[in-house]
């Protein structure tokens, strides 16, 4: 019986790395995750789509979308998942320095559609409760606003990453490439929920 | 083996076949048939019965048979034989059951469409309304105005096309009780009178949240849906009293949300029906008056 | 408690004994035990709450608990039984124990986030049992209903709702790992085609999860934004449609009864070919039979809501879609008769709780074809016939195989045999209790009485004081299991490192197994069910099949 009083986290410490290195799966997993991911979104979008088939806007409700905002507010996050592909090209040539500035100007834009969506947020003229399609509007929106807040984290964290002695380098690129993947599914479920909202 | 095998199969499938048969004609695990569905209801259950004593005994034989007959004796050491597949075997239990759901799906099909499931919707609905569909309605609700999109039904079964002489009722399910009103001779009551023959149309809708409405006896069920009105037709059959139970969670006090149908002779629900009215004109004449 | 091997000593740091089964471990095997630990302490509180329903439904009248509690227990108890007790213990618990080893790995393919999956379901359980003794629990059922879940208490509602939504992302996180364990992490030379067929049920179970599960988290935030928020999303007051979340929730809900019963197929496909010493029969046609579950499990769910109101259209398309799962679950079922007939049967706990399987699940399989049925479902939804069974699917197929898979893996986890006639007293106990308790349900069910009251016709009375009846014998089946189980893992028969003589690669190492699972490399295991082929079924390296069973060829 060896019993070794050792703490959990010298534990992990010697355990966390694999004993025989198997393929880096942290990507494929991360895709997996956001087809999960993306199957909540599918969720919001039969609801609301259900619910535009079947249940009538009642007499006396508001519930108009402006195009000029989220289309702007939509090509903003197309650039940007252009200059984060340019960051990634850059950070696998070894370009440090236009690697990084890629990555703030990604960051920017979108801290932008974040600003573009309060001010939409602020001036439409119904509130979360009004109806049922404006609450619908509020969750999807806010539920892919959390998404894009919590991808400007990721990419601030990745800048930082990148800087001289951080994780993230050509030769250890996984950060900039999970953060890479993230984005452009954010991304890619806006165009869908702009065109399911907005346009339809 | 002296008998050969494929002859034990042909004989053990009979038996089973058989057997099955007489379970489903002998057994009776249904209530009382009160109503025009519920003996359409009880051949398809009798169908569904068979077949699954079949395949039950089936099974369970070949289970019970190999636990005996293939047990491990004592001292044996060695294995079975190796067999990994067999393609044709295969493709002859992916066909059995294709066909027997196949055929299942097919007769219950058959069976919905006489109980009226596929026919109703499009007949209630605001939006798909036809005139003849409109003025007979005018006709048993009195005054009615044009039609409503909230009065748009959303499930249930209703009159097939050409059933006349329609009683309609509206129920009302709230917490914890269902609330029967009819139009003709605006009679409000706890307890659903409905004569006997005469095809019943509930109109239903739910002031709180979701309850359903089943009458064992009559097999069948429909939701009542709170915002979204749903209809339930049946044509009842045999005089006498059945429960009214809400099968769909509704509270605390579900297992109490009870009430009775009463189906009445049609003479005795005239009485009953002029005894409780208020408006006695109308009565004398509204359930005698073949509509469209 | 044995050592596995010196080597244990110089591989790892881990606390060793009963300590590493309460810490972050990242180890595999330690993870599976606490997942199954944690599974069954929530299967005997899921139980004793049974136990309340069925001590309420002795007597036609509500007299045992209150109506409001009585809800809160059927809600308590579903929610228990689905979240904290079958699912994990079928996927988390057997999935991690056994996943790694049947590809030919040291570990899942993401340690930590499997260790991360595990602890979310603690915390879950005791906010979603504690909330009954703090604020009061969920009284709409497992299902939640709005608006029923809008006008019941709001407090317990939410904390059901937090609690499903860990439950929900710990078994979407425990998704992840396993189709990226069984798809990417295979022993190099490994083919798919060569897996035992427990990972095909669970890459099919995960890709359920993946896929089903998000779609409840989200239904049920808009279920807390009503709540919380008064937004109308499903509050017909407000414009709402109740109707979607009915969609939604079941869109998740009947995906969940295979992400039960899938793990379960697989378990039983590895248990009969070893306790019958034949190989599984069709391996190939139960390959696809699992895909094709998985494709027909995504696109049935209405057949929930036949009385719902739902357009005929949808109820024709979800009866026929319903139909036909039972043609691939008929196939497995017929290749494991198959695989049974010919054999040498060891008439063991695990080879009759995995037969017994397979006659509970036939008849719950034969009623849910027949509730596939539009017109027949409108009779019996939501009435006993229903309760009767589900529970014969879940409890009859699922839990009998998990039973059966703790009597055959129990030498694996401890190296120490279960007792085989308190064993067999167990199954005899089970097997009576539950057909007694739930077979006469069907009967209720059809002659009038709805599912979730605490009060019905006194003429119903006889049956369920016999199904209560039923209940109780199970509750006293668990006394001679849980003896068993405490006691042999001290003082039970020294198993070996194979018992049963398997030839699946978890077998092919020490039992209990050292920290990475194999000494030297991982056995590649090509004929997971040679049984009764050739001395060649099976290479590791050098050493030959058989050999490998003494033990005596191992370097």
């Amino acid at each position: 019986m060896t019993s070794l009083a050792t703490s959990t986290s010298a534990t992990e410490a010697v355990t966390a790395e694999p004993h025989e290195g198997h393929a880096d799966l942290r990507l494929f997993g991360l895709a997996t995750f956001l087809v999960a991911d993306g199957m909540t979104f599918a969720g919001f979008f039969a609801a609301y789509l259900t619910f535009r088939a079947v249940n009538p806007l009642p007499a006396g409700s508001t519930y108009e979308l402006e195009l000029l905002l989220p289309s702007i507010n939509t090509m903003l996050l197309l650039v940007s998942s252009y200059t984060f592909h340019r960051s990634g090209r850059n950070l696998l040539l070894g370009q440090m320095g236009p690697c990084r500035a890629w990555l703030l100007l990604t960051a920017g834009l979108g801290a932008a559609f974040l600003a573009g969506q309060m001010v939409e947020y602020f001036t439409l003229p119904f509130g979360l409760t009004d109806n049922l399609f404006a609450s619908t509007f509020y969750a999807l929106t806010g539920f892919h606003g959390l998404h894009v807040t919590l991808g400007v984290i990721c990419i601030l964290l990745v800048w930082f990453q990148t800087r001289q002695g951080g994780r993230v380098t050509s030769a250890a690129p996984f950060g900039l490439e999970a953060a890479e993947l993230y984005w452009h599914f954010v991304d890619g479920i806006w165009v869908v929920l702009y065109g399911i909202l907005y346009l339809l | 083996m002296p008998i050969p095998s494929s002859l034990v199969t042909l004989l053990v499938g009979m038996a089973l076949v058989l057997s099955g048969l007489w379970v489903g004609y002998n057994v009776n695990l249904l209530p009382l048939a009160a109503s025009a569905n519920a003996p359409v209801y009880d051949s398809l259950f009798r169908v569904l019965f068979i077949i699954g004593t079949i395949l039950f005994l089936g099974i369970v034989g070949l289970v019970v048979f190999s636990l005996v007959r293939f047990r491990r004796r004592a001292g044996d050491q060695t294995d079975g034989l190796a067999i990994e597949g067999n393609l044709p075997l295969e493709l002859v239990w992916t066909a059995i059951p294709a066909i027997v759901v196949l055929f299942v799906g097919l007769y219950s099909y058959d069976i919905y469409q006489r109980m009226g499931g596929m026919s109703s919707l499009n007949d209630h609905s605001a939006m798909h309304q036809m005139p003849a569909m409109e003025t007979m309605e005018a006709s048993v609700t009195g005054a009615e105005g044009a039609p409503d999109p909230a009065a748009r039904v959303w499930g249930g079964i209703g009159t097939g096309a050409g059933e006349t002489n329609v009683l309609p009722v509206e129920v009302t399910a709230m917490q914890f009780a269902f609330i029967f009103h009819y139009p003709e001779g605006d009679i409000t009551s706890g307890e659903l009178h409905v004569p006997n023959g005469r095809p019943v149309e509930l109109r239903m809708k739910a002031n709180d949240v979701i309850h359903a409405f089943w009458v064992p006896q009559f097999r069948i069920k429909q939701d009542v849906i709170p915002g979204q009105p749903t209809v339930l037709t049946f044509t009842p059959t045999k005089a006498g009293s059945y429960p009214i139970i809400c099968a769909e969670l509704c509270g605390p006090y579900h297992g109490g949300m009870r009430s009775t149908v009463v189906v009445h002779e049609p003479d005795a629900y005239d009485t009953w029906l002029l005894k409780n009215s208020p408006v006695k004109a109308t009565v004398a004449s509204a359930p005698s008056t073949p509509t469209a | 408690m044995t050592v596995a091997s010196p080597n244990d000593f110089q591989d790892s740091l881990q606390p060793q004994g009963w300590l590493r089964y309460f810490s972050f471990s990242l180890d595999h095997k330690v993870i599976g035990i606490q997942y199954l630990v944690t599974g069954f302490l929530f299967y005997f509180i899921g139980g004793a709450l049974a136990g309340v329903i069925r001590a309420e439904l002795a007597s036609p009248i509500s007299d045992f608990v209150s109506r409001e509690t009585y809800n809160e227990v059927l809600t308590l108890h579903g929610t228990v039984m689905i979240f904290l007790w079958i699912v994990p213990v079928v996927n988390g618990g057997f999935g991690n124990y056994l996943i790694p080893f049947y590809v030919g790995a040291r570990d899942m393919a993401f340690p930590r986030l499997n260790a991360v999956a595990f602890w979310m379901i603690p915390p879950a359980g005791i906010l979603l049992i504690g909330s009954y003794f703090i604020t009061g629990a969920a009284q709409s059922g497992w299902t939640a209903y709005p608006p029923l879940s809008l006008t019941t208490p709001a407090l317990g509602q939410v904390v059901w709702i937090v609690s499903v939504l860990l439950l929900g992302g710990s078994s979407i996180f425990g998704g992840i790992n396993f189709i990226a364990t069984v798809l990417k992490l295979r022993r190099p030379g490994l083919k798919l085609m060569q897996l035992p067929m427990y990972c095909w049920a669970m890459l099919g179970t995960s890709i359920l999860v993946v896929l089903s599960t998000p779609v409840l988290a989200g239904t049920l935030l808009l279920l807390s934004f009503d709540i919380v928020a008064h937004t109308g999303f499903f509050n017909p007051a407000l414009g709402g449609n109740v109707v979607v979340y009915q969609h939604l929730f079941w869109f998740y809900s009947h995906p969940a009864v295979y992400i039960m019963v899938l793990p379960a197929f697989g378990l039983v496909s590895e248990i009969l070919p070893i306790h019958s010493r034949k190989p599984l029969f069709g391996y190939t046609t139960m390959v696809y039979s699992i895909l094709a579950i998985v494709v027909l499990g995504l696109v049935v769910w209405a057949h929930h809501m036949f009385t719902s109101g739902t357009p005929p259209w949808m109820r024709l398309f979800f009866t026929i879609a319903t139909s036909f799962i039972a043609v691939p679950t008929g196939i497995k079922f017929f290749n494991w008769l198959a695989t049974l007939w010919g054999g040498k049967l060891a008439l063991n706990s695990a080879m009759l709780f995995s037969c017994a399987f397979i006659v509970n699940f036939v008849f719950g399989g034969i009623t849910g074809v027949a509730l596939a049925q539009v017109p027949f479902d409108i009779h019996v939804h939501d009435t006993y016939f229903v309760v009767g069974h589900f529970h014969y699917i879940v409890y009859g197929g699922t839990v009998f195989v998990i039973f059966a898979s703790i009597y055959h893996w129990y030498p694996k986890f401890t190296g120490r045999m279960l007792n085989e006639d308190l064993g067999r007293l167990h199954f005899l106990l089970t097997f009576v209790g539950f057909n007694l308790c739930f077979a006469p349900q069907h009967w209720l069910g059809l002659n009038g009485m709805p599912r979730r009251v605490a009060e019905y016709d006194p003429s119903f009375t006889t049956l369920n004081q016999i199904s209560s009846v039923g209940a109780l014998l199970m509750a006293i089946s668990s006394l001679p299991f849980l003896y068993n189980v405490l006691v042999s893992a001290f003082k039970g028969q020294v198993a070996g490192d194979n018992p049963w003589n398997a030839l699946t690669p978890e077998w092919l190492t020490s039992s209990p197994p050292p920290v990475e699972n194999w000494i030297g490399a991982a056995p590649l295991v090509e004929h997971p069910y040679g049984y009764g082929v050739d001395e060649d079924a099976l290479s590791v390296e050098a050493a030959t099949g058989r050999d490998l069973w003494s033990g005596t060829g191992r370097r």
